[in-house]
Order: structure tokens, then C-alpha cells, then sequence
């Protein structure tokens, strides 16, 4: 397997550590020289010194082999946007996985196209909410490519669900039920499974039916 | 007819000028506020801001606009500007200044319309040096 990794900050520079520690070639490119040197006395040859989104400096790293994935983890949205296309529609990498670093420039990547996407700041923001669950309604996972998201509800004592079983409930179309937690326990959600005050439900919906959902649920 | 300009530098300054006296409305976004200076006496738009902020386009009027031009500093931002410009509000006209060759050649054939100012300097300069042979020679044979 073979990965190049643009941009060799803490990001790119602790996953290019774990992909040589497990046998795996790798080039990790960085434009800054200071940084550069650094790299190039931990990872020797592996480490490259350029700007990623100069195609020739691409080309030095290997794209056109081309390598089974490549990472745009630099801190600028633009360039690692820019490198994704590149690699993708230039060279047809087979994958390439772009950092977010401002979550306002996710519908930016959806809209070029580049649908492998990591944000740190939005995983980290709804590990937030999920500390604050009458927040109401809680992102926890995103599952882009099917078009699905998993999202977590607290019902409290005055909401339609609590009380009622699972296949009583008139749920939105496209959701759908999947764990309810309670005292810390989770038990898979079936359509015996009764809702009480306090539980945590965990849910599968598609994009769009949110709102239906927290209304039947927590009103 | 409407065009917006993304970067009111020397560039985008001049060509937002020129547009405007052709009867265009025209308005400019650049981040930087001390950029309306370059456009002298101005009636069209100005929004400070940056061109990837989605907020900042609709309110440059990218909704309705006929022509886009890109020209900030940055190539990478140009690119990506001029794209969302031409995906997500379908303006026909988009042309995006980038001063690397290669990068400009790339999008060229992803469907961008590319102005490579780099390119231009280098065909022009190195068609003078060969205009000079010949003219030497010419003094040489002649």
C-alpha cells in the first residue's frame, strides 16, 4: 500500500508515523522547511519538501503510480481541496480523504466532489452536544456515502414516546429506531421495546426527517 | 448585464473598472476594505469579505450574476471560487486568473475558464528573444 499525506503538521505527521510503523510506504509532503527538517530526521526519505498543490512537486511524490490513497491533511480548506481534485480526477487515485479545517467549507468539498472528508471541529462539536443532550437532538455520526445519519434523543417524562412501545410509535418515514439506553444499559431497540422517561434512544434517519423525528419522540 | 469580481487587486480593479464604463453592473468582494481605493470614483458594489464565504458571494450578488471573474492573490482560492461560482450559482461566465501553468492547464480541462498570466509572459517573452535572432540574423547575413 502506498500513501502520500500533503501537509506534515501534527495531523499529517502522526499519521504518517503510524503508516511506517506498519510496514506501509509513505510520502509525506510539507512546504514549510523548518517543518520539513523535522520530518526529514524522523522519516528520512519519506519526507518530501514542496508545495502539494503544484502538480510537479505531486508528480516527485508518486501520484501518477498512483498511490492506493491520498491524504490532504494541510491547513488551508483551499489546498487541500485543490490536491484531492487533482489526485482524483488528474491521476485517478483510487481514494482521497480531505481535512476540514473550517466547518463552514464542508458543502464547499460536498460540492467539488470530494466526499471523503475528516472535521475535526465538527466531530468535536457534536461530542459537545452529545454532553449536552437536552440540546435535543444529537448528531453522532454521519454516514455520508449512504446518504444516512445516527442521531441521539433524551426522552423526558412529558414526551409523546415516553411510555409507548416501539412499534406504537408513528415515526417519520426513512428513521428508524436502533438502541434505547437506560441506567447506562443499552438494549437493542425492537418493536417491543418500551420507551421511558430518561432513556437515551439512538436512531437512523435520512437527512431531512429530524425535525418529524424529535417530534414524535421528545415532542 | 451583471458581473461580480472577486479580488480588486491591480487586476481585478482594472478589469471592474472597465466593465463598468462599458455599462456593466459591476461589483467587486475583496477582504481587505482599502482595495475600493483602486476603483477610484465608484458606483457600483464593494463587499468586504472573503470569496469562499457563501454569505459573502450572495450578498456580491452571485445569485443573479452574468459574469464572474476571479483574481485574488491566491491560485488555490481562485480555483475553488471560480468552481462554486459556476456550480452551485450556474453563472455562465466564469474566468479564473492562475498564475501556475500547470494548475491552470489542469482545470482548463476539468471545464474551467483559465487566464494564465504566467503562460502569457512566457510565450510573449520568448517569442521577442526569437524575434531578435531573426532580426539579428538578418544584420548578420544581410
Amino acid at each position: 500500500m502506498y500513501v502520500v499525506i500533503a501537509g506534515g503538521g501534527k495531523v499529517g505527521s502522526n499519521i504518517a508515523r503510524t503508516l511506517i510503523d506498519s510496514q506501509r510506504e509513505v510520502t509525506i509532503v510539507e512546504q514549510r522547511r523548518d517543518r520539513f527538517e523535522q520530518l526529514e530526521a524522523e522519516f528520512g526519505h519519506s519526507a518530501m519538501l514542496g508545495d502539494a498543490t503544484e502538480i510537479a512537486v505531486l508528480e516527485r511524490a508518486g501520484i501518477a503510480r498512483p498511490p492506493d490513497l491520498v491524504l490532504a491533511v494541510t491547513g488551508d480548506d483551499e489546498d487541500n481541496l485543490v490536491i484531492s481534485q487533482i489526485a482524483k480526477e488528474g491521476y485517478g487515485v483510487p481514494k482521497a480523504i480531505a481535512r476540514v479545517n473550517d466547518p463552514r467549507n464542508q458543502q464547499t468539498f460536498d460540492l467539488l466532489g470530494i466526499t471523503q472528508t475528516v472535521c475535526a471541529t465538527s466531530g468535536l462539536l457534536a461530542l459537545v452536544e452529545h454532553e449536552v443532550p437536552e440540546h435535543g437532538l444529537v448528531r453522532l455520526l454521519e454516514l455520508r456515502r449512504e446518504g444516512l445519519e445516527v442521531v441521539e434523543v433524551q426522552v423526558h417524562a412529558d414526551s409523546p414516546a415516553a411510555g409507548q412501545r416501539v412499534a406504537g410509535l408513528a415515526l417519520p418515514e426513512g428513521s428508524r429506531l436502533v438502541s434505547v439506553m437506560r441506567n447506562g444499559v443499552a438494549e437493542i431497540a425492537v418493536g417491543e421495546t418500551v420507551i421511558r422517561p430518561g432513556d437515551q434512544v439512538v436512531a437512523i434517519l435520512k437527512p431531512g426527517a429530524e425535525d418529524k423525528l424529535r417530534r414524535a419522540l421528545v415532542g | 448585464m451583471k458581473a461580480v469580481i472577486i479580488g480588486c487587486g491591480r487586476v481585478g480593479s482594472a478589469v471592474a473598472k472597465q466593465l463598468a464604463g462599458e455599462g456593466w453592473d459591476v461589483t467587486c468582494v475583496d477582504e481587505d476594505e482599502n482595495a475600493l481605493t483602486r476603483l477610484g470614483a465608484w458606483k457600483g458594489g464593494f463587499v468586504v469579505g472573503h470569496g469562499m464565504d457563501k454569505d459573502i458571494l450572495e450578498e456580491a450578488g452571485a445569485v443573479d450574476a452574468n459574469a464572474a471573474v476571479v483574481a485574488t492573490d491566491g491560485d488555490n482560492s481562485n480555483i475553488v471560487i471560480g468552481q462554486i461560482l459556476q456550480r452551485r450559482y450556474s453563472i455562465e461566465c466564469v474566468v479564473v486568473r492562475i498564475l501556475d501553468p500547470a494548475r491552470a492547464e489542469f482545470y482548463e480541462k476539468l471545464g474551467l475558464r483559465t487566464v494564465c498570466p504566467t503562460q502569457t509572459a512566457i510565450s510573449t517573452l520568448t517569442e521577442a528573444v526569437r524575434a531578435c535572432e531573426t532580426g539579428i540574423v538578418r544584420q548578420v547575413t544581410g
